[in-house]
């Protein structure tokens, strides 16, 4: 027993040295990825974010086909930056649908003039409800949903061109 | 030249650290009275060299020697003598550099000084020392060199503005300094583990340097905590960030130590326990050093990091803490048991004293690890707050408080509970009294502050109590310490308690002209200009504050905006009166212009940082006291 003890702290101390090793080895992510992935949709109902543009709820993306849904803001610089990508994304036939976090019908109306407007529906999120609900931390984010309003993936950050293989595979995948 | 002469002692000085240790292992083996006396003059030679070096960084940094590139970094030429000095070792570099300097400076101590210890394990500890001071030296040389040259500069980066700050040019060294201290204290465990010497002369010359340590970590934490108070604008003075964790850990275990050292250094007792925390507390600093340098744990203090010399410092941690975990779990078993004692007697207290804050030291550093360890083990994220150490280690500090009341009044080896408890009689009176205070005057309030009321009422007089029936004049130095410490601690709880009870806080969206109210104060605000900094711009809040149908008084808090790096910081507005702070910090404005404000009054608040203040006093005052009983007891010098 006095043994055992004796050589406790040898051994608790090789422990930590591992997850320490194990720490300094594991790529930095800075990010925090949501917990609703392999899960579906939380319920909601956005009223629009522009006036003359639908707004957005849970139930209008269980119609059977994957697409992805863009959590962006007209006061958000690297959303100017992957606005030509969703445009792409809507050329190859992708619907996309657009939550306009913290935002004004004014700014937005204007940021869709600058940068195009790829969205079928953009819902407007005043008070980021939806953005915490779906576990979402920044601007911009996308996520791909399935048919079933399964969500499959979460990109965190603009999506760059490199990025476009990958989300239309996961997007093929989610079929 | 300078800085070329500056790394060449660093070399030099790395050279000397690798004699000392080889010379020591050698006499050791059986080669003492030939290279024995060679290894003191050895550590005395090394702490000189790298003496010169530090004193050359110190003279490139005065130049403001743009063409080395730490000064390049992390100087300007236009900054006050001050802080270009103190730039120096406000720095990663410079900072390692002033860690080897005191270390050696540490090791030319006792080669010179120091008479008690065995030779046998006075070669040990200076041998340990040696290897120590190697991995360090490798350390500056190979990962992090303070003297690289770079070309083309004219003009520094300057130092980050939130670094620009009196306080916090001394709070890294500070702690630094306790870090070393406790290195030495790791040094002397090893050596008297090599030569199976743990008994009451090794404590004896651990104690100093436990001491110190320690003093130098209290100082540390309570300046760390007033700055995080007051700089970063949220209103509270300790957070359980990681960095903060990192720093009050070896804090736990020099604390523990210190109380355990006693008890070896006046009854021979706890030997293996002693040996084992003076491990401990040098691999807290370690662990704690790692933390905040390889930056695997996300903090809100931003800090440079850099993950090869995360990995460097994680060698160095696996080869000394590993190691003098191994040696150990070998030699351990040939120390002889202590003197026996009574679960009853001063021993006893001091020992549920060190089981309680190695407790929470075990609470504080699982909930630092946990996000680590959970995110290795399942991939998730998570972070662990205030609640969870709060309620884990409150409780345990509570009663470790208590027994802090009980323990310096009780009798060595053997004493009866009874006759401790009516001793304590004053002290559990005015707990009560304290207790009834507070739920007549202040109903409602948790029940964790409540108790740390009442704690600091009945310890605050029981701290006292050794100084009871003494005539004042003649008691020693260090029992004037130890009651002052004790008395420290109280006071602080007693902020704690109070800041924690009753705190008033207000959070609005004001008008210009607009009046409030928070605690005792109305306060009005009456206009929000920019102003323009030296090196940042910001806007001011004219805030004038009146309490009752005293005289009104202005405050200034600003938001300031550095540009490079981009930065914005909170410089609250804090007024100090005797019963504590009004504490003001303005915000955005909103888009119908209106300024956030968010008021605080904050009763007895400043009891925290005096309480610290105090403990840190205590101790110095007992080291004084510890350091002159030494000298006047000395044996004459042994001959090795």
């Amino acid at each position: 027993m006095r043994k055992l003890l004796i050589w406790l702290p040898l051994a608790m101390f090789l422990i930590f040295l591992v997850v320490f090793a194990g720490g300094l080895i594991r790529p930095e992510s800075k990010t925090i990825p949501s917990k609703l992935i392999g899960k579906p949709m939380p319920r909601f109902a956005l009223g629009p974010a522009l006036p003359g543009k639908p707004g957005l709820s849970s139930a209008e993306l269980m119609n059977g086909q994957p697409h992805l849904v863009n959590v962006f803001a007209s006061w958000c610089i690297p959303c100017i930056a992957e606005a030509p990508q969703l445009r792409q994304l809507v050329a190859a036939g992708v619907p996309v649908y657009g939550i306009a976090i913290r935002d004004r019908p004014e700014d937005l109306a204007r940021f869709i003039e600058r940068n195009g407007d790829p969205f079928r529906a953009i819902g407007g999120d005043p008070n980021s409800s939806v953005q915490i609900a779906l576990g979402s931390s920044g601007v911009p984010e996308t996520f791909i949903v399935d048919g079933k309003g399964i969500i499959r993936q979460q990109h965190i950050g603009g999506i760059n061109p490199e990025d476009l293989p990958g989300i239309m595979s996961a997007l093929g995948e989610a079929k | 030249v300078i800085a070329e002469a500056g790394l060449a002692a660093l070399w030099l000085g790395a050279a000397m650290a690798l004699l000392q240790l080889l010379l020591g292992v050698l006499a050791l083996g059986g080669r003492r009275e030939f290279l024995g006396p060679a290894v003191a003059p050895v550590a005395v030679v090394q702490a000189a060299l790298v003496g010169l070096a530090f004193a050359c960084l110190i003279a490139v940094f005065a130049r403001s020697d743009m063409s080395v590139l730490l000064v390049a970094a992390n100087s300007h030429s236009a900054k006050p003598m001050l802080y270009k000095v103190a730039g120096a070792w406000g720095n990663h570099e410079g900072s390692m550099l002033l860690w080897v300097t005191i270390l050696a400076l540490a090791g030319a101590t006792i080669a010179l000084f120091e008479r008690k210890l065995r030779a046998d394990t006075r070669l040990a500890t200076l041998a340990a020392q040696g290897a120590i001071a190697l991995g360090f030296y490798a350390f500056l040389l190979f990962a992090s060199n303070p003297f690289a040259r770079i070309a083309g500069v004219s003009e520094g980066q300057g130092l980050n503005p939130l670094l620009q700050d009196p306080g916090l040019a001394f709070h890294p060294p500070t702690l630094y300094l306790g870090y070393v201290g406790l290195s030495v204290a790791f040094s002397f465990a090893v050596g008297a583990l090599v030569t199976r010497d743990v008994g009451a002369a090794f404590a004896r010359a651990m104690r100093p340097w436990v001491l110190g340590a320690w003093i130098l970590l209290t100082l540390g934490i309570t300046a760390g905590s007033y700055w995080a108070y007051y700089e970063l604008g949220w209103g509270g003075w300790w957070f359980w960030d990681p960095v903060e964790n990192a720093s009050l850990m070896p804090w736990l275990a020099a604390t523990a130590l210190l109380h355990s050292v006693t008890v070896l250094a006046t009854r021979e007792g706890l030997r293996a326990w002693t040996v084992m925390l003076a491990v401990v507390a040098f691999s807290m600093s370690m662990v704690g050093t790692f933390l905040v340098r390889s930056g695997i744990l996300t903090s809100v203090h931003a800090f440079a990091v850099d993950p090869r010399r995360g990995t460097f410092i994680l060698a160095l941690l696996a080869i000394y803490i590993g190691g003098a975990l191994a040696l150990f779990g070998l030699r351990v078993g040939t120390v002889r048991e202590g003197s026996r004692f009574d679960a009853v007697s001063r021993e006893g207290s001091l020992v549920i004293n060190n089981l309680l804050l190695s407790a929470i030291l075990g609470i504080v550093l699982v909930g630092t690890l946990y996000p680590l360890i959970a995110e290795a083990v399942t991939g998730e994220k998570l972070s662990v707050g205030p609640p969870y150490f709060n309620s884990a280690a409150g409780p345990l500090a509570l009663i470790l408080v208590a027994i802090m009341a009980a323990g310096p009044i009780m009798r060595w080896r053997r004493d009866d509970l009874k006759a401790t408890l009516i001793r304590l009689a004053g002290p559990l009176l005015a707990a009560a009294l304290a207790l009834l205070a507070v739920i007549l005057l202040a109903p409602g309030i948790r029940i964790l502050p409540l108790l740390g009321l009442v704690a600091a009422a009945g310890v605050g007089l029981a701290s006292l109590a050794p100084l009871w029936g003494r005539n004042l004049r003649r008691t020693p130095l260090y029992i004037w310490g130890m009651v002052i410490a004790h008395l420290g601690i109280a006071v602080s709880m007693a902020g704690m308690a109070s800041e924690s009870a009753f705190t008033k806080e207000t959070l609005v969206a004001s008008r210009i002209g607009e009046s409030h109210r928070v605690g005792p104060y109305s306060v009005r605000l009456d206009e929000v200009t920019p102003v323009a900094g030296p090196n940042y711009t910001a806007i001011e809040g004219t805030v004038v504050a009146q309490r009752g149908d005293g005289a009104p008084f202005t405050l200034h808090p600003q938001t300031r905006n550095f540009p490079s790096p981009q930065t914005e910081t909170n410089e609250a507005a804090i007024t100090t009166v005797a019963d504590g702070q009004l504490y003001i910090v303005v915000g955005r404005p909103d888009d119908d212009g209106r300024w956030q404000l968010r008021l605080w009054w904050k009763p007895f608040v400043t009891l925290i940082w005096a309480g610290g203040a105090l403990v840190a006093f205590g101790g110095f005052l007992s080291l004084i006291g510890r350091v002159r009983r030494e000298m006047r007891h000395a044996p004459a010098r042994e001959t090795i």
